[in-house]
């Protein structure tokens, strides 16, 4: 088993699932927004969009919309660079989940916040930008931390397109070394921590964004 | 009118329009509260709304903001409606962008005073004149301070809403609503969310305020002394239309309709 | 290349086919999920700290690894057990197991939401702690459970595509197993997705009608 942790692909895999997450996660977050603000607009058209793409996108598998760019596009005459179909995939589908967050928070704001925009003669974009969004991220910041989670472990299916990911190179070490169960074990742990290494993080950000929305605690409050 | 301090500068004078409503028609879901509204207020008149409860005096405030549209009738602030556009001498409805122009002249203070939590009290105040008004920001700083200063809370620019009384959070969405430089103040139940002991602070502010400047002045309390203490004219709205109106001691001490009678003595009883 | 309809044809049967799996797989292992998720929540309350605390990591443990990572693992753990499991049934449990995690924390924020003072009540009354669970405090969590158990069954469904890789013949396995000859994959998996939306579309649609139904009364 020892051999099996020691094995340099597998930290090549791990540090190729940390940078594979980071990419969809980017995608996904400059999809969220744009498309979570069109599900709060006030025309129609526009909030059809939104649903559209987070119905579309959020009904999908990664791996089949994955699949899909992989084999079937490039006959359709479009061919995507391997990373760029797991990440695209990835990105879409985690986009969808994160523009209903987005919309989520956007409507847990209170109506009056808006209200005191209109008030104070704030533009459209102006309501959103400097009242609503300021106060609606850091009520996003605990699911988009699970969700990137979620996005993490979802990482795993590029393994099944070649691109050498922790879980590729498992299977890799599987072939070489005919220790399956050992080697699926050991990379289970190393999602694991992973896992909550990235939750530390997100904690971290949640407790600061706190202070933004001026819930200061007592030592604060005495300043 | 004798404007006692130096606070009487950030005030704004002069310019004050009027407000109009014409056939104003509003209903909920079935539900009508404006049954063809009809009322007018002379420029810098202060106008208090009385009335039962849950009847839609907040609304007559929420449709001067542009919070709500009217079913039908003209609303008029000044010489212009807020209601329409005038298109080739034909009325068309209001855009965005009229509505943005109507909206500079009129300012309101909440009942639930909505300010901004994730902003420092000092930018509640200068938000919206730096990014609506174009002021540049020391000069958005400096009035602000004026303002804090005037409502009694110099000290508190930096200070969040959060850490701040409920009167003086209050206060603060009294100078935010001011520092818009409004013509037409909306005041909507502003004591109403206060504790007991901090009412009184709050509506001598605004009497101050109302004195000392030529605002015209549209409000809604449930506060018979205060209504009494501000108003030029006090009007008795009661199921979708002003029943009564009148100076506030004809109103107060002699009303002539039965629907004011009851309310009175309903609302004294308290 | 153009979209070839006969091809398209020809293909629908398989894919109809793994879909059967699919479905067969995720109500399944979505049983499994639903009492598995239960047995957790309950032992967390057990009083006992070395279960409470052993059972908290085993299913943060499970709900933040991959599940495809898992299934590889079962595949080739389980055998050493002495038993063999199909592939199905390997599937079902790696399926179950996993969504057993998330299903654990909605049965502890249901039971988390039932008032303390029923608690006190069942204790006033002498209730034995079977009695409590079952006539007083399951009965309340459940309702408050429905809606979010609904939405991991759409969960379930859309991760069963996993199971390709313990060739499990779902859909996605079919739908590659048919265009691998021909290297034909732009009907297969163009139709397999559209099936995919389909089938969640309308089952969200349902399972909302449930809930609207059933829900939070």
């Amino acid at each position: 088993m020892w051999d099996v942790i020691e094995a340099p692909i597998l930290w090549q895999g791990a540090w190729v699932t940390v940078q594979l997450t980071l990419y969809s996660a980017a995608l996904a977050f400059a999809l969220a927004f744009p498309f979570g603000l069109a599900g709060i607009s006030r025309h129609a058209w526009v909030r059809a969009i939104g649903r559209f793409y987070v119905e579309v996108f959020r009904g999908l598998p990664a791996l089949v919309l994955m699949f899909w760019f992989f084999y079937s596009l490039p006959l359709a005459g479009l061919r995507l660079e391997t990373l760029f179909a797991g990440v695209a995939a990835l990105g879409l589908n985690y986009g969808a989940y994160g523009a209903e967050v987005v919309r989520g928070a956007l409507k847990a704001v209170p109506k009056t916040q808006f209200e005191a925009a209109v008030a104070l003669n704030l533009r459209p974009a102006q309501r959103v930008r400097r009242v609503l969004l300021p106060q609606a991220v850091p009520l996003m910041l605990p699911t988009f931390g699970n969700q990137l989670v979620e996005l993490m472990k979802a990482t795993a299916i590029v393994s099944l397109i070649s691109i050498s990911d922790l879980m590729f190179r498992a299977q890799q070490l599987r072939s070489s070394t005919g220790e399956g169960a050992a080697v699926f074990l050991v990379i289970l742990v190393m999602y694991f921590v992973i896992a909550q290494a990235m939750l530390l993080l997100v904690r971290y950000l949640e407790r600061r964004s706190e202070r933004t929305l001026g819930r200061v605690r007592a030592e604060g409050a005495a300043r | 009118m004798e404007p006692s301090d130096a606070s009487a500068g950030v005030l704004p004078k002069g310019g004050t329009p009027g407000i109009r409503f014409d056939k104003v028609v509003k209903s909920y879901g079935g539900n009508a509260v404006l049954r063809g509204l009809d009322f007018t207020i002379a420029p810098g008149e202060r106008v208090t709304l009385i009335g039962p409860s849950g009847c839609g005096k907040t609304t007559i405030l929420r449709l001067l903001m542009t919070l709500e549209k009217a079913d039908g009738g003209d609303i008029w602030i000044g010489d212009r409606a807020l209601t329409h556009m005038d298109k080739g001498g034909k009325k068309a409805p209001p855009s965005e962008k009229h509505l943005h122009e109507m909206r500079k002249q009129v300012g309101m203070v909440f009942q639930q005073f909505n300010l901004f939590p994730n902003m420092s009290v000092l930018r509640n105040l200068t938000e919206a004149p730096v990014h609506v008004l174009g002021d540049s920001k020391d000069e958005a700083a400096e009035r602000a301070r004026e303002l804090l200063e005037m409502v009694g809370l110099a000290g508190k620019a930096d200070a969040h809403p959060s850490q701040l009384s409920g009167g003086q959070q209050q206060r603060v969405a009294i100078a935010r609503a001011l520092a818009m430089r409004p013509k037409v103040l909306l005041l909507d139940e502003v004591t109403s969310a206060l504790d007991p002991e901090l009412v009184v602070g709050v509506q001598d502010l605004l009497r101050d305020i109302a004195r000392q400047s030529d605002l015209t002045l549209l409000c809604v309390t449930h506060e018979m002394n205060f209504a009494k203490d501000i108003s030029d004219r006090v009007l008795m709205f009661a199921e979708g239309r002003i029943v009564e109106e009148g100076p506030p001691e004809q109103i107060f001490s002699a009303p002539a309709e039965q629907r004011t009678r009851d309310f009175l003595q309903a609302v004294l009883a308290t | 290349m153009i979209w070839d309809w006969d091809y398209t044809r020809e293909l629908l049967p398989s894919l109809l086919h793994g879909l059967r799996y699919t479905v067969q797989a995720t109500l399944l292992g979505y049983v499994l999920a639903v009492l598995a998720g239960l047995l957790w929540a309950v032992l967390r309350r057990s009083g006992n700290v070395v279960v409470d605390q052993a059972v908290r990591w085993v299913v943060e443990f499970v709900r933040s690894t991959p599940l495809l990572v898992q299934l590889a693992f079962l595949y080739y753990a389980l055998p050493a057990t002495g038993v063999r499991f199909s592939a199905l049934v390997t599937g079902v449990i790696g399926l179950g197991l996993h969504y057993s995690a998330y299903t654990a924390e909605v049965y502890r924020a249901g039971i988390a939401d039932v008032p303390r003072g029923q608690w006190e009540a069942a204790t006033a009354l002498n209730l034995p702690r079977r009695r409590v669970w079952l006539a007083v405090v399951l009965p309340q969590a459940v309702r408050r459970v429905i809606p979010p158990l609904g939405n991991y069954l759409i969960a379930m469904f859309k991760d069963s595509p996993l199971l390709l890789v313990i060739t499990v013949p779902e859909m996605m396995h079919e739908a590659q197993a048919a265009g691998s000859p021909t290297g034909r994959f732009l009907e297969p998996f163009t139709v397999a997705a559209v099936l995919f939306v389909f089938v969640s579309v309308v089952s969200s649609v349902l399972i909302r009608r449930l809930e609207r139904r059933y829900g939070t009364v």
